[in-house]
């Protein structure tokens, strides 16, 4: 489609579509945002556990509790270190009563899946690393439930934010249909056999099926913006092996009440310890752009933190950023500066997220 | 695109007018294609000395941060104050957009720069277009 494709870990993935068919990051931004935007994000990896102990493996390898999931749903967790610091993030579905998939970044495929077999071997459960048999197509926005609803018999309608379930798609028979994504509104993902001709296929028909709702591809660009608008983490960014789980304020999806995991000891220590940074929401108030792995300055001009991710907000229209700040620096409204090719240029701390989609 | 003859090319991707001893800068659509969405743009101030070949300038798009490059040494004379308000205009009309003019102050840098003609061919050699 004449993307501009660029090097993602080692995928060959679209960064933008052309601005002559519409797209553009700001356009494909804005699509998602208020219609429908489709992305290929192929580049996920998959893992599937499942046995009589599926559970059990499951909880100790990630730190959110999957023992709250009903069949068909699925929750956002991470993969820790015994440090508590991150292998990954990872979307959990609970496919059925002893089978789970986990969902896990392209970067971090191999790495994650040897860290999950490695570290669930003690429980009678088959691990099987899956990234390779699937195309995943997220469809990503308000109107698309409307354009997927056209291409499959499953009741859309049925299925709420991070479940999941089952249905023909495009005439491919009992195909995964995820009600999750990485943009900070409603949409679904699907999961089909990842062979290029059915995949190509399967594209090209959510493109016509979506024409009437104004429908766009999205490239990696896009992706990005929409996921820093909701605050959405990034792994290498906001989330690494040397953050750990309160740094990245991810508090609310790690269970300490559950009994055990990888890097609850760690996480109990640190907590009593506290933390020496926080992952802040940065708007720029001078005229200027904050990127990822610029410095942030106090008003003195001293060092104090990084940028992790920055970029113009094309729905909000402002210059925003996520930035890794020392206590003292978290609340709202306090003054920083941000380090701009040599320059201090003027920004604010605000709440997080930046957008919240609206409630229907 | 077709690029307009009545003006010069470097392989930074800029287009100099040159009328007298007056130089008129800006970017090529194939730099704007290639960068997409442009939404910053930052430029030296008037009187500014700029040397042939070194960064003078900014030009920021959703995804990234490109330097802009002098075409030819000399004095900053004015700059397009428009393109900070609105620099989406260099998207929608490259050629038309200047970003600032600049007084020549040696005619030869001027036997460095592309015509319309070769310059199509260096972006179309570079994979790009």
């Amino acid at each position: 489609m004449g993307a501009k494709m660029v090097d993602f870990n080692g995928w060959d993935m679209p960064v933008e579509y052309p601005a002559s068919i519409g797209c553009g990051i700001i356009n494909e931004h804005m699509a998602v945002r208020t219609g429908v935007g489709i992305f290929d994000v192929s580049h996920m990896g998959d893992i599937r556990l499942a046995g009589p102990q599926a559970l059990a493996a499951v909880q100790h390898i990630s730190m959110n509790d999957a023992s709250r999931l009903a069949v068909g749903q699925a929750q956002y967790s991470a993969l820790l270190y015994p440090q508590g610091t991150f292998v990954d993030d990872v979307i959990v579905h609970r496919l059925a009563e002893d089978e789970y998939l986990l969902v896990i970044n392209a970067g971090t495929r191999e790495k994650d899946f040897n860290w999950v077999r490695d570290n669930t071997r003690q429980f009678d459960c088959a691990v099987e690393n899956l990234s390779d048999d699937f195309t995943q197509i997220a469809i990503q926005g308000p109107k698309g439930v409307d354009v997927l609803q056209k291409l499959t018999d499953a009741d859309l309608s049925a299925v709420k934010f991070y479940w999941v379930t089952r249905g023909t798609v495009c005439g491919l028979r009992n195909t995964l249909i995820a009600r999750t994504g990485y943009t900070a509104e409603d949409g679904f993902e699907i999961y089909i056999p990842a062979d290029e001709a059915t995949s190509a296929r399967v594209w090209n028909e959510i493109l016509s099926a979506g024409k009437e709702f104004g429908l766009v591809p999205c490239g990696l660009g896009a992706r990005n913006t929409l996921r820093l608008e909701g605050k959405l983490p990034l792994y290498g960014h906001e989330i690494s092996d040397t953050i750990n789980v309160w740094e990245a304020g991810l508090d609310r999806f790690c269970k300490m009440e559950k009994r055990e995991f990888v890097g609850r000891a760690a996480l109990e220590v640190a907590k009593s310890e506290g933390v020496i940074r926080t992952l802040v929401g940065l708007e720029m108030v001078d005229r200027g752009i904050a990127r990822d792995g610029y410095k942030v300055l106090d008003g003195g001009g001293r060092e104090i933190g990084y940028v992790t991710s920055g970029s113009p907000a094309p729905f909000l229209k402002k210059n925003i950023a996520l930035a890794y700040v020392p206590p003292g620096f978290t609340a709202a409204g306090t003054s920083v500066n941000v380090e701009i090719r040599g320059q201090a240029v003027g920004a604010q701390v605000v709440p997080t997220p930046f957008y919240k989609r609206p409630k229907k | 695109m077709a690029y307009p003859t009545d003006r010069k090319y470097t392989k930074e991707h800029e287009w100099i007018k040159v009328v007298g001893q007056q130089a008129t800068v800006g970017i090529t659509d194939h730099a704007q294609e290639s960068l997409g969405d442009i939404v910053f743009v930052e430029l030296p101030k008037i009187g500014a000395e700029l040397a042939a070949g070194k960064s003078f300038g900014t030009v920021e798009s959703v995804k990234a941060v490109s330097d802009l490059f002098a075409p030819m040494s000399g004095a900053v004379t004015e700059v397009n104050g428009d393109l900070t308000t609105s620099p989406e205009k260099v998207n929608k009309d490259p050629h038309g957009s200047w970003m600032l003019k600049m007084t020549m102050k040696n005619p030869a840098d001027l036997q460095d720069l592309l015509s319309a003609a070769d310059y199509e061919k260096f972006v179309a050699e570079e994979g790009g277009g």
